[in-house]
Parts: C-alpha cells; structure tokens; sequence
C-alpha cells in the first residue's frame, strides 16, 4: 500500500476489466430476481406492521429484521459486495466500527448526570 | 491532463479510482445518515407515550415510492450490464426508465405527499383539558386495552386565520375519521388505506391546546426527523437524477464511442451511489410510515 504506484500497466488485471459480456450476461437473470424478491419483500414488511406481535417493540424489531435483510441483498448482489476487491471491505469495516461509535455516543447520552 | 486508473486497475489497490473513490465517499455516507438514524431512535425511545405519532402518513403512496426506487435500482444494474455487454440501445432504455423511475419518485414526495401535509392540522390538548375532549379521544377505552393514550387531535382546519390571529378563540377542525368514532376498537391501530378529514366538525378551545399547526416540521420531533431523513434522501435522488441525465445525453454517446469501458465504470459507480439511496430508503419506510 504504501509503495508509489508503478506506471507500468499490469497485463493480469487489464484482462480481469476487459469487457466479460458472457459473465455478466449470466448475471441479468439474477439481478431481475433480486428485484422480484425486494418488491415481495416490501409488500411483506408492509402486511407485517399490521399484524399485531403483542409489543410495538416487537412489530419495529421484525421491521428491521426485514429491512436489514433487503438492505443486505442491495449491498451483496446489486452493489457487487458478493466479489470485490480486499481493500474495499477494508474501507467497510472502518466504517462499521465508526458509525457504531455513533451510535455509542448516542446511547451513552441515557447515563447523561444532568437530571432535566 | 489524462485521468489515471478510469479503466484499469492501479497496481497497489488492484481497482480503478473511481470505485476506490466512490466508496470512500458512500463511507462518509454512512456516517451522515448514521448520526440522523441515530437521532431518530434516541428521540423516539425518549418521546412520551402518545407523543410518537403513528398512521399520519399515506402508506400506499409510500408503498408505491419504494417499489419505483427498487425498480430504478434494477434497471441501473441492467443498463450497466447492457453497456458491458456493449449492447449500447438497452443502455439508453435502462437508464431512460431509471431517470423516469426517480423523477417519478420526487415528483410524488414534492407534488403530493408533502403538500399534504402542510395541508393538514394538529392541537396537541393540555394534559389538564384531556378530559374535555375524551369524546373524541377514547382514552378511557385506549386505557383499558393498555394503548397509549391520544394527546392530539388532527383534521382539515377550516379557519385558517385562527392559526395567526388572537381575536379567533377556537380551532373548527374537520376531523380526522379516528376521532369520529374512537372507542371503536377498529380505530385503535392505523389503517392501510388513507382516509381524508370527515365533515364532522370539533371546535377546541385556544385555551385548551397545549401547541397546533400545520404537519410542518416544527409540529413535532416526529415531523422534523420526518422532513430532515425525507428531506436529506430526495437531494440524493435529485444528485442522482442528475449525474444519469448527464450520462443519458450526447456526452455519454460520445464518451461510448471513444471508450465504452469508461462508460460502463461511470455507470457503475453512479450506481452504486443509487442503490445506496435506494439501501437508506429501505430503512426510512418502515421507520416512519409504518411503525
């Protein structure tokens, strides 16, 4: 990572972004599937809030259960996370640690000393 | 100047710039949407009970929007595998439905979900008036089903001017169906279907409200979280909208002849931005127009 970049083109990874009209076009097929299953999945979440699961606490942990899986889907197969390159999920995981942090920060306002 | 790196890979990353780059930026992303989300749940785990308002907005319309926003998200995958393919017409039609797909989606949260919002009224009643209005309340039957209570009563306000003039002592409030009928237990949860302010008129008392106006941001934590994520959301469609119609045009036709790798790598990375759009509405929906 920390060498300069070197001019010289590298034949191997030229090749790996030369037009793959073959793999990709195996992939179409999959990516209207996808759709289909976000678009179930949106009238399910929607049915979902209408049923009853005793809490409301329980209704929004389902919601999410539903959401975070459709958001999973968009990420792996629509934003190719399913095979990208390592410093890619590098960035992420630095990301993920820090929104956490976020979070955090958030959550310890509840033991915040200052009584309203 | 020649850009480095637009279609191959740089050797020590082992990608093109754009998606090192992009990424970057959908990591910053996170972050600013992270802190509103965050917001969001400390407000709502913070909000009195019945202070977090429920069935306000339109579902079906909302319904509609994520399935639009889904669709565009297909058909900008689909017209980045077009140009891959070098099947360069598909990629005009995938991305022309793409384009339509997003201007449709603002079109209906500016043209018609907000304004009716703005179009509609709220009084929040003093704790110490709640009594008075338990007829249109119901919160002796909310109480013994273990609901919680309701604070407010919205409607269609017909006279307008009380909102800024003091010598008007009332609120005439068309009333929203819930408060015609709320000990009907049908009424206790919201309905999938929007049904607009009845004719039966509530006259409440300026000296009973707590606070009353129009379903605009300052109405509630619930509108203004509401209005700043909704609102926040529809610039990045627009930016969106934007950079597709700009790939949509001659300069894509002709960066495609010179060079269709860069194209399809443009493509990809605009994309990648849309599903993430896409990826944060799919939290927004539930969030707030269903739970």
């Amino acid at each position: 990572m920390n060498n300069p970049p070197s001019t010289e083109p590298i034949e191997q990874e030229t090749e790996h972004y030369a037009p793959q009209s073959h793999d990709v076009s195996k992939h179409v097929r999959g990516y209207l599937m996808v759709g289909a299953t976000l678009l179930i999945f949106t009238a399910l979440t929607v049915f979902l809030s209408y049923v009853n699961f005793g809490t409301q606490k329980a209704n929004i942990a389902v919601a999410l259960v539903v959401a975070t899986f459709k958001a999973g889907l968009v990420a792996y197969i629509f934003m190719h996370l399913s095979a990208e390159k390592k410093l890619i999920y590098r960035i992420l995981i630095f990301t993920a640690i820090f929104v956490l942090g976020l979070f955090w920060l958030t959550y310890l306002a509840w033991y915040d000393p200052v009584v309203h | 100047m020649e850009i480095p790196y637009t279609v191959t890979a740089r050797p020590d990353t082992g990608l093109w710039n754009a998606k090192v780059g992009i990424w970057l930026f959908l990591a910053s992303e996170v972050m600013l949407f992270g802190g509103l989300f965050s917001a969001y749940i400390f407000l709502r785990l913070d909000a009195e009970p019945g202070f977090w308002p429920h069935g306000l907005l339109n579902v079906p319309v909302g319904t509609m929007n994520t399935a639009i926003l889904i669709a565009s998200s297909v058909t900008v995958v689909l017209a980045w595998a077009a140009l891959k393919m070098r099947q360069f017409d598909k990629y005009k039609i995938y991305m022309g439905i793409t384009i339509l797909c997003g201007v449709t989606f603002l079109v209906v949260k500016l043209v018609y979900e907000w304004p009716q919002k703005f179009d509609h009224f709220g009084a929040y009643i003093k704790t110490s008036a709640l009594e008075k209005y338990e007829p249109y309340l119901g919160n002796k039957h909310l109480l013994s089903e273990g609901l919680p209570p309701r604070v407010e009563i919205t409607g269609h306000l017909h006279n307008h001017e009380a909102l800024h003039d003091p010598n008007i002592k009332e609120y005439e409030v068309g009333l929203d169906p819930i408060y015609t009928d709320p000990t009907n237990p049908k009424m206790d949860r919201p309905h999938f279907l929007y049904v607009p302010p009845t004719d039966k008129i509530a006259k409440i008392d300026k000296a009973d409200v707590e606070r009353a106006t129009m379903f605009v941001p300052t109405h509630s934590t619930y509108f203004a979280t509401y209005f700043t994520i909704t609102g926040l959301h529809g610039l990045h469609v627009l930016g969106g909208v934007i950079v597709f119609i700009y790939f949509w045009l001659p300069v894509g036709s002709k960066l495609y002849r010179q060079n269709p790798e860069h194209l399809a790598n443009r493509v990809e990375v605009a994309g990648l931005f849309w599903h993430f759009v896409d990826l944060i509405w799919i939290f927004v929906f539930p969030l707030f127009y269903l739970l």
